[in-house]
C-alpha cells in the first residue's frame, strides 16, 4: 500500500525528517507516536502534499505510484486522506458545496460518473447520521462555528464520503473530551477494512485505546527509533519519551 | 482642457434640440448644469475625493450624448425575467419597444424622463427640483472638506444635457410587488450618456429597484449617471446596481439619497465591468430611526479600475448604517474604497459600521482604502475596518487535500469571499441575481465554473 524509504524533508531549509523508513500493508493501522517537535505533523504534510515541505532525499510509493510526484489534489484523488490536527474554517463555502465538489472531483479522477445533487444529498445524509451530525451541521459553512469535536467529526465525515484507501489521522485526539473522542474513534473504526490502511499520529496513548493499531512506531527527532506492537504504546505511556534522547543527540 | 472647449460648441449646438428646450424650468436646470461644469470641470487628483481615481482617460472620450440605436433585438438582463416593470435605454436613449412598464398599482408612476418632459416640461422641471442635489461640502464647520465625494462638474455635465433617464414615484403606503428595472445597454463603439434616475418612495411604501448597465457589443462608451433618491417615513427602498459594461467603457455614477424617519434605504453595487468605474453614494439619514445598508462587490483585472466612494451622513438621532464593500483584484487592477461616516451633533445613539475587505490575487494588484469617521455626537457606536490580503493558503490546502483541483479551490474561495457581500442584500431576488452574476464573473476570471447547485437540505 505505502512504502516510505529513507525520507528526508526540510522546512524553511531546516531538516525535520532525517531518513524515515516505513511500510504499511493493506488493512493495517499503524500508529506513530513521539514527543513534540519530532516531525509527526511534518510527515503528515509531506505525505499529503502541502506546499513548503521540501523532500531532499528518499521516496514514497503509494499503490505502486510515486506519491511525491503528485499534487495534493491528485494524492487525494488517488486515495490519500489527511484528517487535520486543526481542520480549517472556510467562511462562505458550505459543507455541501465543498464535499460535492470534492467527491465529484475524486470520482471523476477514478472514472466514475459524477453524483447529481439528489444522489449526493442522500449519501451525505446517511454518512452524517452515522456520525451523529445533523442537517444543520452539513449545510453550514465548512467548520465555521464548529466546536473542536464537531470539526473532527466533520473531517471523519469527509473521510467517510471520499472513502480513501489510506488515511492519515494527525493528532485526531487533540482538543477532544472523552465523549467526542469516542464518537470520532467509532467513526474511524467503522471505516477500518482489509482494503484501507491508516496512519494514526498521536502524542498520547489515549487515542490508541479506542483506535487499536497493529503496529506502533516511535518517531523522535526525524527518525523512527523503535517499532513494536500495540503494547509499545502502553510502555511509552508509562515511561515517556525521555529515553529517545534530545534533539541535540539526534 | 480640450473637453471643455469642445463642450461649449456641443452645448450650444445640442441644447436647442433637447426635449422641452425653451421651457423656463428645464432651460434653467440645463444652464445651471452647464455653468457648474464650466466652473468645476472634470475632477483631477488634486481634489481630495479623486486622489486615487484619475479621469485622464475622459480626455479621449466624446462627451456628446450618443444618438441611441433603434435596435430592438437585444438580450435583456433581468433579476426576474417577465416579472418586472422595466425601462430600457439603448446607448443612453429611452427605447420604448424594449421597455415593458406593465400594470402599475394605483399611486405608482414609472416614466422615462424624456417622456415626462415631452408631456409637460414644467411638470418635469418640478419633479427634477424635488430631489436632493449632491453637495461637494458637508456644511460642517469643522475641518475643510473640499470636493469630497461627488464631483459637481460631472453632475453639472449630466444636467447640461438633461433629457434621458427615469422617474419612479411610489405613493404613500404602496407596496410594489414586482421589482422595477432600469436597463442600460451599450451597443455603440463610443458616445456618452448622461441619464438622471429619480426614485421617490413615499411614507410607508416599499419597492425594489434593479439597475443594469451592460454591453451588447458596446465599446469605449461613457456613462455619466446622476441619481436622486428620496425615502419617506417608514418607507423601504431596496436598490441594486449591476455594472457589467464592456472592458473599455467608462462609468461614473453619483447617487444622492435622503432617508426620512424610520425609513430604510438599501443599496448594493456590483462592479465588474468598465476600464474605469466609480460609484459615489451619499446617504443622508435625516429622520430619527432611519437606516441604510450600503454594500458593494467588485472584481477588477487587467489594468481596470473600480472605485467605491460613500458618504453616510447621520443627521438625526437613533439611526443605523451598515456598510460592507468587498472586492477581488487581479493583474494590474486597481480598486479604491473611500468611505466616510459623519455623525452630526444631534445624531445621538447612532449605530454605524463600516467594513472594507480586498482580496489581492497578484503582486501588482492595488487597493487604496480610506475609511473615515467624523463624529460630533458623544453617545454613538461606530466602527470601521479595512483589510487587504491574499487567498488563505490553509483553506486552499484544505480544499486541495480533499481532491479539489487548485483552480477550482481558488474559484470557490473567491466566490465565498464575494458571496458574503451578497448576503447583505435584503431582497432575495436581488441577492440571488447578484450571486449568479458574481459566479459568472469568477468563471470568466478563473476559467472555472463553481457548482454551488446543491439543493437546500430538508426540501
Amino acid at each position: 500500500m505505502l512504502e516510505i524509504k529513507n525520507l528526508h524533508a526540510t522546512v524553511d531549509g531546516k531538516e525535520i525528517l532525517k531518513g524515515i523508513n516505513l511500510t504499511i500493508n493493506p488493512g493495517e493501522v499503524h500508529a506513530i507516536m513521539g514527543p513534540n517537535g519530532s516531525g509527526k505533523s511534518t510527515l503528515s504534510y509531506v505525505l499529503s502534499g502541502r506546499d513548503g515541505y521540501e523532500v531532499t532525499e528518499g521516496s514514497v510509493t503509494f499503490q505502486g505510484k510515486d506519491l511525491l510526484a503528485m499534487e495534493a489534489e491528485e494524492r487525494a484523488a488517488e486515495g490519500v486522506f489527511l484528517a487535520f490536527q486543526y481542520p480549517v474554517e472556510i467562511p462562505g463555502v458550505s459543507n455541501t458545496t465543498f464535499l460535492k465538489t470534492a467527491l465529484n472531483a475524486v470520482r471523476k479522477h477514478k472514472g466514475l460518473p459524477e453524483l447529481d445533487a439528489m444522489q449526493f444529498l442522500k449519501l451525505i445524509r446517511a454518512k452524517a447520521k452515522a456520525l451523529n451530525m445533523n442537517d444543520d451541521m452539513i449545510k453550514r459553512a465548512v467548520n465555521v462555528g464548529f466546536s473542536g469535536g464537531e470539526k473532527k467529526r466533520n473531517d471523519i465525515l469527509q473521510m467517510a464520503m471520499l472513502e480513501p484507501s489510506f488515511a492519515i489521522l494527525d493528532e485526531t485526539d487533540s482538543g477532544l473530551d472523552i465523549d467526542a473522542l469516542k464518537l470520532v474513534a467509532d467513526g474511524v473504526n467503522s471505516l477500518r477494512s482489509p482494503e484501507r490502511s491508516m496512519l494514526v499520529i498521536t502524542h498520547y496513548q489515549r487515542l490508541l485505546s479506542y483506535i487499536v493499531p497493529d503496529h506502533v512506531h516511535v518517531l523522535a527527532y526525524g527518525k523512527i527509533v523503535r517499532s513494536g506492537g500495540k503494547e509499545l504504546a502502553l510502555e511509552l505511556e508509562a515511561k515517556g519519551y525521555a529515553e529517545f534522547g534530545s534533539p541535540e543527540a539526534a | 482642457m480640450a473637453a471643455i472647449a469642445t463642450l461649449k460648441d456641443l452645448y450650444e449646438t445640442l441644447s436647442p434640440g433637447l426635449p422641452g428646450a425653451g421651457a423656463a424650468g428645464l432651460d434653467r436646470l440645463r444652464a445651471d448644469g452647464y455653468a457648474r461644469f464650466l466652473a468645476d470641470g472634470i475632477p483631477t487628483p488634486k481634489v481630495e475625493g479623486w486622489k486615487y481615481t484619475n479621469l485622464r482617460d475622459l480626455a479621449g472620450v466624446s462627451l456628446a450624448p450618443a444618438q441611441g440605436a433603434a435596435n430592438t433585438d437585444l438580450a435583456l438582463p433581468s433579476v426576474a425575467p417577465g416579472e418586472t416593470h422595466r425601462l430600457v435605454f439603448v446607448d443612453g436613449r429611452f427605447n420604448a419597444a424594449l421597455s415593458a412598464v406593465g400594470t402599475l398599482p394605483q399611486g405608482v408612476t414609472l416614466d422615462s424622463l424624456r417622456g415626462l418632459i415631452e408631456a409637460s416640461p414644467a411638470y418635469a422641471a418640478e419633479v427634477l427640483d424635488r430631489f436632493p442635489a449632491p453637495k461637494s461640502d458637508t456644511g460642517l464647520r469643522v475641518g475643510p472638506n473640499p470636493g469630497r465625494g461627488q464631483a459637481l462638474g460631472l453632475v453639472g455635465l449630466n444636467g447640461a444635457f438633461l433629457a434621458e433617464g427615469a422617474v419612479l414615484t411610489v405613493g404613500e403606503g404602496v407596496t410594489l410587488a414586482q421589482p422595477v428595472e432600469f436597463v442600460f445597454i451599450a451597443t455603440a463603439a463610443d458616445g456618452a450618456w448622461h441619464p438622471r434616475l429619480l426614485i421617490d418612495v413615499a411614507a410607508g411604501a416599499k419597492v425594489t429597484v434593479a439597475e443594469h448597465h451592460v454591453a451588447r457589443g458596446g465599446g469605449a462608451t461613457f456613462a455619466n449617471i446622476v441619481s436622486g433618491v428620496r425615502v419617506g417615513e417608514g418607507a423601504i427602498l431596496r436598490h441594486a446596481k449591476f455594472q457589467e459594461e464592456a472592458e473599455t467603457a467608462l462609468h461614473l455614477a453619483s447617487v444622492t439619497a435622503t432617508v426620512a424617519a424610520s425609513g430604510t434605504y438599501e443599496t448594493f453595487v456590483l462592479t465588474t465591468g468598465g476600464r474605469l468605474a466609480r460609484t459615489d453614494v451619499q446617504v443622508r439619514l435625516e429622520g430619527p430611526g432611519a437606516s441604510t445598508r450600503v454594500s458593494g462587490a467588485y472584481g477588477v483585472d487587467g489594468s481596470r479600475h473600480a472605485d467605491f466612494t460613500s458618504l453616510i451622513d447621520h443627521v438625526a438621532a437613533n439611526c443605523t448604517s451598515r456598510e460592507v464593500v468587498k472586492g477581488v483584484i487581479d493583474g494590474r487592477g486597481r480598486a479604491v474604497f473611500q468611505g466616510k461616516i459623519i455623525v452630526r451633533p444631534d445624531a445621538q445613539k447612532t449605530d454605524g459600521h463600516q467594513l472594507n475587505r480586498a482580496l489581492l490575487l497578484s503582486d501588482t494588484a492595488e487597493i487604496d482604502a480610506k475609511p473615515e469617521l467624523e463624529i460630533y455626537a458623544d453617545d454613538v457606536k461606530c466602527s470601521h475596518g479595512a483589510t487587504a490580503g491574499e487567498l488563505d493558503e490553509e483553506a486552499l490546502f484544505y480544499l486541495r487535500a480533499r481532491g479539489i483541483p487548485a483552480d477550482t479551490a481558488r474559484a470557490l474561495l473567491i466566490a465565498a469571499f464575494l458571496d458574503e457581500v451578497a448576503e447583505e442584500i435584503g431582497d432575495e431576488r436581488l441577492r440571488a441575481y447578484a450571486m449568479a452574476r458574481i459566479q459568472e464573473r469568477i468563471g470568466r476570471l478563473t476559467g472555472i465554473t463553481v457548482d454551488t447547485d446543491v439543493p437546500v437540505l430538508g426540501e
